[in-house]
């Protein structure tokens, strides 16, 4: 249990995602302009997350170990990955069209965002078990979540900032971005 | 389970094994695709059909299907469409059962005739062709920093092919302008205008500058003499910062200001020959 905890909290803050391994970048920088919509992307690739690594431990050890052909990992995983993400465009354009519209072209992008599959090919580089993959699946997601959460709070703020002219935009998001980074790594070194 | 297969099955299985994945998931998707099927209203693609399919913007929307959703949703008006013609109009009026509003059609006229020929230089400038990074180098290359930049930023931003440059100076081609207004927002000096497709007057400067000053950038500058404001029988012109301006709803079209303008510079789009050398014909 101990353990479980551990992991969670390793892949929530200490290895953060976003920030300590760099993995989904594009949504990160993408979508959050608006906490609204960045609660919502961060929670569909949460979502994503899960269950991404709920399905690809079995598709890899009742299906790719048994018939030893691991070496697929990767494009298997990234077809049952862009499935799944093609499924819940679906399920939100019909159950939650505002959510689905704001998130725009960023919901298909999550089909090849890295953190999904980057969290499905750590789940059977560490080995761990069903429950252990879960559970860091969730856990990376959150930290995804927060990351971009904390981002979009920041960039709320640059509406009212006074921002020199070339910084405005991207770069200024970067510069926050970063900043927030090397917090986030702060805390890995603490630990 | 750990299969021993020979090794020339390897290739036939992974493929197998990839195909029947996808199959599967292919199978998954299209039981869900009818699942959470959204109910679309038909008549939003069928008007779409009758729309450019340019997305110019020129309508308000996006582009053209999210006007089209406008029009079936909102009840939005419609021949809001700068592109499509009186039977498309009529095809989306009668799909949707409304009566066609007529909205008068308009150009864009690129308010400046300052050339090559006509305007000085303060400097030559060798660089990427965009009027926009070249607007931060003194207002442009010409000594009047009001004037076309000439380097067709408004060009690029033409959907419809309409504009072209001549003699370093942006012209619009009526018959092809569909007054959508993407030239109106890429000018960095905000030179185009939209004015009523028939009207035959218009100013062809924009400087601000005093009258000896503007002698002195071009030949073809307004100096605010006012003549034409004076001389306009129906009250039509009016003068701010140094700059006539034509009323398009008091105009009659009469042509007095054009032939009093001591300057030549308000110019009658109809008749190519009244436009000053170097001016194509329009």
């Amino acid at each position: 249990m101990a353990n479980i905890f551990l992991l969670a909290i390793t892949a929530l803050l200490i290895e953060n995602f976003v920030f300590v391994k760099f993995y989904g970048i594009c949504p990160f920088l993408g979508v959050s302009q608006k906490t609204e919509t960045a609660v919502g992307m961060g929670l569909a690739v949460t979502f994503t997350m899960t269950i991404a690594s709920a399905l690809t431990w079995p598709l890899y050890y009742f299906v790719l170990k048994p018939l030893q052909i691991e070496y697929l990992e990767t494009i298997a995983f990234i077809l049952l990955i862009a499935c799944l993400v093609q499924l819940i465009e679906m399920f939100l354009q019909k159950a939650i069209p505002s959510l689905y519209s704001a998130l725009g072209i960023y919901l298909p992008l999550i089909t090849t965002n890295c953190a999904v599959l980057g969290v499905a090919l750590l789940n059977v580089q560490n080995d761990y078990n069903f429950i252990e993959s879960v559970v860091y699946g969730f856990a990376a997601g959150l930290g995804f979540l927060l990351a971009i959460f904390l981002l979009s709070l920041v960039r709320e703020r640059f509406e009212f900032a006074k921002i020199p002219k070339p910084f405005q935009g991207v770069p200024i998001a970067l510069i926050a971005g970063g900043l927030l980074a090397l917090a986030f790594s702060g805390l890995r070194l603490s630990f | 389970m750990i299969l021993s297969l020979p090794v020339y099955f390897e290739i036939p299985l992974t493929v197998l094994v990839l195909a029947a994945i996808a199959f599967l998931f292919g199978l998954l998707l299209a039981v869900a695709a009818k699942k959470f099927a959204v109910e679309k209203d038909p008549r939003i693609d069928e008007i779409t059909e009758y729309l450019a399919g340019a997305n110019c913007g020129g309508c308000g929307y996006a582009g053209c299907s999210s006007y089209a959703k406008a029009i079936v949703e909102e009840g939005v008006q419609v021949g809001l469409c700068p592109v499509a013609d009186a039977k498309a109009n009529g095809e989306i009026a009668r799909i949707m059962g409304v009566e066609v509003t007529e909205t008068a059609r308009m150009r864009a006229q690129v308010m400046c005739s300052g050339n090559h020929t006509t305007a000085n230089y303060k400097y030559l400038y060798q660089g990427l062709a965009d009027c926009h990074s070249v607007s931060r180098l003194g207002n442009g290359p010409k000594e009047c920093s009001y004037g076309c930049i000439g380097l067709g930023s408004c060009v690029n931003a033409c959907a419809f092919n309409a504009i072209k440059l001549e003699n370093g100076a942006a012209f619009v081609d009526y018959d092809h302008c569909r007054a959508c207004g993407m030239c109106v927002s890429a000018c960095p000096q905000n030179l185009i205008e939209l004015v009523p497709f028939d009207s035959r007057y218009w100013v062809a400067c924009k400087s601000k500058d005093k009258g000896v000053t503007v002698r002195s950038h071009c030949e073809v500058g307004c100096i605010g003499c006012g003549i034409c404001a004076k001389n306009c029988p129906n009250n039509a012109i009016t003068f701010e910062n140094n700059i006539a301006h034509i009323d398009y709803s008091l105009c009659n079209q009469c042509g007095t200001c054009a032939a009093k303008c001591p300057r030549k510079i308000i110019l009658d789009g109809l008749k190519p020959d009244a436009i000053p050398d170097g001016v194509p014909e329009v």
